[in-house]
């Protein structure tokens, strides 16, 4: 978050790209598109683009990872050296890592972990081409490949940002409002039981901002749940 | 399905089939799978291209950045290549640094690609012993269904061929023109299966093949790179052959190639 700016990034309720400020970009999301990972979903966000697989449950290693009563999910998010428009590193860094670690939890929330005692679930996100918001779009994604790949799950979680922009609550950052923009607060809920289970936020809220900005992340997580449903029933719905 | 119990048992059924000139999956020993070619589809990217090698799938990126050119050669530009095996390519794939098996992929494609001269180096000079621009070749493999180094070089032409010099970006220019690509080189992957070479091995294929042999020709006909690798050996006259048959076989890829 850069703070305050005086760059316009809203006029008379129309953003720069076009949208309400309670409109997501389009998503587009397709189930089942490698073959070697059990499940997998390719994803396009906007002009994100992130392609999730998952593998298991299978056997944890290293061995002192596992767990006695239940299986633990390794999420891994990466982004590609082209995604972004300088050059990124490939590899890991502090912010992948961080990433990683807080959806390995929240997947672990709604995986059956303990129908599957000293597994492990490998959840793989790799995003290919990043314009803000790519944490969502993998969990997103990652969530359908789980779904995918028939892990028992008691639902899934849709992954979407809300922040602020000009004074003004909106939903689902782009790339210019994420650099010049006021807030950013990541959500990923668990829509059958409203449960949060990924909350981050950087920049600044008043209490009545933040109240407003749960409310649409919330109603977007909803909105993209709908999708991530229709994307499986497309390629496992059968005849109607 | 690759794990080492598997392949014992797959390795005498796999062999027995290519004695007779058959393949698991239908296909002629010196056959390539499918092909399939898009680019330009990464925005973030000077050049990009998703290639389908069978169900194998490597997605490649071009960036390219202003560095500093080698004492040795102050007019030409440089290149840089990294495969990165993506973990939701294959359950065997760890992540971390590179590993050996992506050293040698990366390096086998950056040779066919650098020795090839497909990259007009002296044309990405700006400013002579000072300022070049530095080509780098990310590929990321999504799917690993076997011949992870035919696909790559493929993937790697393909963006290539349609990248753009990003020059208004860095204000050299005022306008981005293509990259120069002066020819195509494409590598053709052989194993060892038994005593019969096959080309274009599957994943299922190379955990029973005992040697692999990589061979980049140009559109002349000319080799231009050549990797042979596994624990195993060719014999002369095998190698003799599969140079020959890569000559001929490797027209399906050209093909694609011009295609896009």
């Amino acid at each position: 978050m850069a703070g305050q700016t005086d760059m316009e990034l809203i006029k008379d309720g129309v953003r720069l790209d076009g949208r309400k400020p309670d409109e997501l970009r389009e998503v587009k999301i397709t189930a089942g598109v490698l073959d070697n990972a059990d499940g997998s979903c390719y994803l396009e966000w906007g002009n994100n683009k992130v392609y999730a697989g998952v593998f298991g449950p299978m056997e944890c290693h290293p061995r002192h990872k596992q767990k006695a009563d239940r299986a633990i999910v390794q999420a891994r998010y990466t982004m590609a050296p082209f995604s972004v428009d300088d050059r990124k590193r490939p590899g890991l860094d502090r912010r992948s890592s961080e990433i990683s670690y807080i959806a390995s939890q929240a997947f672990e929330k709604v995986v059956m972990v303990e129908e599957f005692p000293k597994a492990s679930i490998r959840v793989d996100m790799q995003v290919v081409e990043a314009h803000a918001g790519t944490r969502c779009a993998a969990i997103t994604a990652a969530s359908v490949a789980l779904a995918d790949a028939g892990i028992p799950m008691r639902d899934m979680i849709p992954a979407c940002a809300s922040g602020k922009i000009n004074d003004i609550v909106v939903l689902d950052l782009n790339k210019k409002e994420d650099n010049y923009g006021q807030a950013d607060l990541p959500l990923a809920i668990i829509p059958s039981t409203g449960e949060v289970v990924l909350l981050q936020l950087d920049g600044h809220l008043s209490p009545e901002q933040f109240e407003e900005a749960m409310d649409l992340a919330t109603s977007g997580c909803m909105d993209l749940y709908k999708i991530m449903r229709d994307a499986l029933d497309k390629s496992y719905g059968g005849k109607k | 399905m690759s794990s080492d119990s598997v392949s014992n048992l797959m390795k005498g059924h796999m062999e027995s089939l290519a004695a007779e000139g058959k393949r698991a999956d239908g296909r002629s020993i010196n056959e390539f799978r499918d092909v399939k070619i898009k680019t330009g589809m990464i925005n973030t990217a000077e050049g990009s291209a998703l290639v389908h090698l069978g169900k194998t799938k490597v997605l490649c990126g071009i960036k390219m950045l202003i560095g500093t050119p080698y004492g040795d050669s102050p007019k030409s530009g440089t290149m840089m290549t990294t495969t990165e095996l993506a973990p939701l390519a294959d359950q065997s794939f760890d992540p971390g640094p590179p590993r050996e098996q992506s050293i040698e992929l990366s390096r086998v494609v950056d040779r066919g690609i650098r020795e090839s001269r497909m990259i007009d180096f002296e044309a990405l000079c700006i400013e002579e012993g000072e300022k070049v621009w530095t080509v780098f070749i990310d590929l990321y493999i999504l799917d690993n269904k076997g011949n992870l180094f035919d696909c790559c070089t493929l993937a790697a032409a393909a963006a290539l061929s349609n990248a753009k010099i990003p020059n208004v970006q860095h204000g050299v220019a005022d306008e981005d023109v293509d990259l120069p690509v002066t020819c195509w080189p494409i590598s053709c992957t052989f194993g060892k299966l038994g005593d019969k070479v096959i080309l274009d091995p599957t994943s299922d294929e190379e955990a029973v093949m005992s040697a692999r042999l990589t061979v980049a020709h140009d559109e002349n006909g000319n080799l231009r790179a050549a990797q042979k690798g596994m624990n195993g050996a060719f014999t002369d006259a095998e190698v003799r052959e599969a140079v020959k048959t890569a000559r001929k076989s490797d027209n399906v890829l050209r093909e694609a190639l011009k295609g896009i």
